[in-house]
């Protein structure tokens, strides 16, 4: 049975700061991470093989030549074999030709069972590409989920997470899930996993190796493109609200008072 | 190589003024000899240099497609969101903002309603501004599934082939929309907090944060349609009903096949909250690290009770298990855009600014005077959250009375 988990490298925010006159956000000395949501999804593989007892854990990634370090990563958590998926050509890809390569990387690696990502890129923010590859390979798909309930040989019980609760979903194998947060907790990469990352050979697939359509990849396989970037204006500068504490209650309450109210 | 890359810098124009490595959001610019000089393996063509540089030194050429005829392609379309027959309110916002668009290129505004038992909701629609609603109504569309949506709207699109498709930034209107972008090898931007129609070239210009949120992108789709776009909840201002306003419902009919699901939806589970939906919230009240004990969050709940307001949550307090991830606002939790924000305790890391920095009014209260979240915050109350909490939520009833 082969999971496939579908990784991004982004920028790591968590020590990101705004430059206060440009509005920015400073990147020099910025490391990249995996995309934390897909942290959730390499876990969840993990935990997937474990509980089977069997399985072949397949990590994809399309970026550019450095995106290798995060597959390296995603070994040392436990995966089985790291694919770099990098052509100067796929540059400019939008989520239309990014759902289009990487579904092209998933065709090629065949045999797949469970197709998981994280529910969106904490750079990018949209959502789109793992329903895009679930159309691509023409197979059922199950967004946002938070626990997998129950798996079998060609079918699974999973639970979607909505924004009052929960649905339960059957879906059958294979799928295509995309998993939040809730889902698991990831863990530490092993001594033996890093080992193993280190000596782990990366294999490169090109637009060639993928048999793309040259007009389905890259900025020219992609509908949208960007037209103009600017900065908007930082936020207000705020007021400072000073005395005692139930002064400054009843001052907040009266300056609110018209929005809360209307 | 550079050569036959699709960006190049002209060395000739090129004054070396470094505005592009500045604006460069993946550090793929480097000066050498005062010149630009664009490192391939870490440019991702986002094409943020490119109107950033003064002098025109920097083009991305893309391969000239064909232009295709769209002239057939009109009408806005608004896909309205229904849950238990509801239709849910983004799509009223979506009208609101569909409206102008149409007004713009002078064409329709129309509802796409999938469901059961649809009458009431079409009427609701054309009030609240919809030309026309093209209904498609069968039990079997009654909840969100992904393959019955998936195939109706993508087969209604190609049959009435609409300019400009817009849908809900929801659960289901995420995961469905996508799937019909690509189905229909259209163009999708996800998240727009701006919608506007060129004068010039009649392209819909959809604006969105970029790279984290601090930096704004304005995308087009020039070869593709219909133009699609999603939008958050409470980003646009909801059409206004018009009881008196007139419409036409179109009812459509699919073969059963058409609404077979390979996933089957066993059941819906509603997690009884004592606040509101988060992402649906005018008012939110969060707390952070500083509120330092889970039992503590009584007293910033009865705040969010008090003003009828959700109850949300940093990271911090989330990780250390204060308060369910469900409340969790920021960048790996929810993004919210209330009326109002009340940040109780929390210092304002970039991530959770990220989540809630487009809210109208932000009010924090912090023992911190340094803390970011004052950068911020419309209103700042340096002092401790124990004392002030509790005096606002007396206030507040107050008011509320």
């Amino acid at each position: 049975m082969k999971i496939v988990v579908l990784i991004k490298q982004v920028p790591d925010t968590t020590d990101v700061k705004i430059d206060p006159e440009t509005n920015t956000l400073i990147r020099e000395g910025v490391d990249s991470v995996i995309n934390p949501f897909d942290m959730y999804a390499i876990e969840e593989a993990i935990r997937i093989k474990e509980h089977l007892g069997e399985g072949e854990i397949v990590v994809i990634s399309m970026g550019p030549p450095q995106a290798e370090v995060a597959l390296r990563e995603a070994i040392s958590m436990g995966c089985d074999e790291g694919i770099l998926v990098s052509d100067r050509k796929f540059a400019g890809s939008d989520t239309w030709a990014t759902s289009y390569t990487l579904s092209r990387a998933i065709k090629k690696i065949g045999d797949f069972k469970i197709i998981l990502c994280g529910k969106q890129a904490s750079d990018g923010d949209t959502a789109q590409v793992g329903p895009g590859v679930s159309v691509h390979l023409n197979i059922p798909q199950v967004t946002y989920v938070k626990k997998i309930e129950k798996l079998d040989k060609d079918k699974a019980t999973v639970e979607r997470m909505t924004e009052e609760g929960y649905d339960i979903v059957e879906t059958p194998i294979p799928v295509l899930l995309t998993v939040v947060k809730e889902i698991n907790e990831p863990r530490l990469p092993s001594l033996k996993g890093k080992m193993r990352a280190k000596k782990a050979e990366i294999p490169v697939w090109t637009a060639e190796d993928l048999a793309c359509e040259e007009d389905k990849v890259g900025l020219d396989g992609s509908p949208t493109r960007v037209v103009k970037i600017f900065t908007p204006p930082p936020r207000e500068g705020g007021r400072l609200l000073e005395g005692e504490p139930d002064e400054i209650s009843k001052e907040l309450a009266g300056l609110l008072k018209d929005t809360i109210i209307g | 190589m550079a050569d036959s890359d699709a960006i190049r810098v002209l060395n000739d124009k090129c004054v070396g003024c470094m505005l592009c490595v500045k604006a460069c959001p993946f550090g793929a610019i480097e000066m050498k000899s005062r010149k630009a000089v664009i490192d391939l393996t870490k440019c991702t063509l986002c094409g943020a240099c490119v109107p950033e540089c003064k002098f025109d030194a920097i083009i991305i050429q893309k391969k000239e497609e064909p232009k295709d005829d769209f002239s057939s392609y009109k009408d806005v379309w608004v896909f309205a969101e229904q849950k238990k027959g509801k239709v849910q309110s983004v799509a009223f916002e979506l009208l609101g903002k569909g409206r102008e668009l149409a007004d713009q290129l002078k064409s329709d505004l129309c509802a796409v309603l999938l469901g059961e038992n649809t009458d009431e909701s079409s009427k609701e629609l054309i009030a609240r501004g919809a030309d026309k609603v093209y209904v498609v109504d069968s039990p079997k569309l009654k909840e969100y599934q992904d393959d019955p949506y998936t195939k109706v709207l993508t087969e209604l699109v190609s049959k009435y082939k609409p300019e400009i498709v817009l849908c809900g930034a929801t659960v289901i209107g995420r995961s469905l929309i996508s799937r019909v972008a690509v189905a229909l090898r259209a163009g999708l931007t996800a998240d727009c907090t701006g919608l506007d129609i060129d004068p010039k070239d009649k392209l819909l210009l959809q604006t969105r944060p970029a790279f984290g949120g601090n930096i704004m992108a304005t995308i087009i789709a020039p070869n593709h349609r219909p133009q699609m776009a999603t939008v958050r909840h409470k980003v646009m201002i909801e059409a206004e009903p018009d009881p008196k306003r007139k419409g036409e419902v179109i009812k459509e009919e699919f073969p059963d096949d058409a609404f077979t699901s390979r996933t089957k939806l066993i059941d819906i589970v509603e997690e009884i909250e004592e606040t509101v939906n988060l992402t649906e919230a005018d008012i939110i009240v969060s707390g952070g690290r500083g509120v330092g004990a889970p039992e503590n969050f009584d007293i910033i709940k009865d705040l969010a009770l008090s003003l009828n307001g959700a109850l949300g949550a940093s990271r911090a307090a989330v990780d250390a298990d204060w308060i369910p991830y469900s409340h969790q606002v920021g960048q790996t939790g929810k993004t919210v855009c209330p009326k109002v924000y009340i940040a109780c305790g929390i210092s304002g890391q970039i991530q959770h600014l990220i989540g809630m920095q487009s809210s109208d009014v932000i009010v924090a209260i912090n023992k911190d005077p340094e803390a970011p979240i004052f950068k911020v915050s419309t209103y700042g109350i340096i002092g401790d959250l124990f004392k002030v909490v509790p005096l606002l939520t007396q206030e507040f009833q107050k008011i509320l009375k």
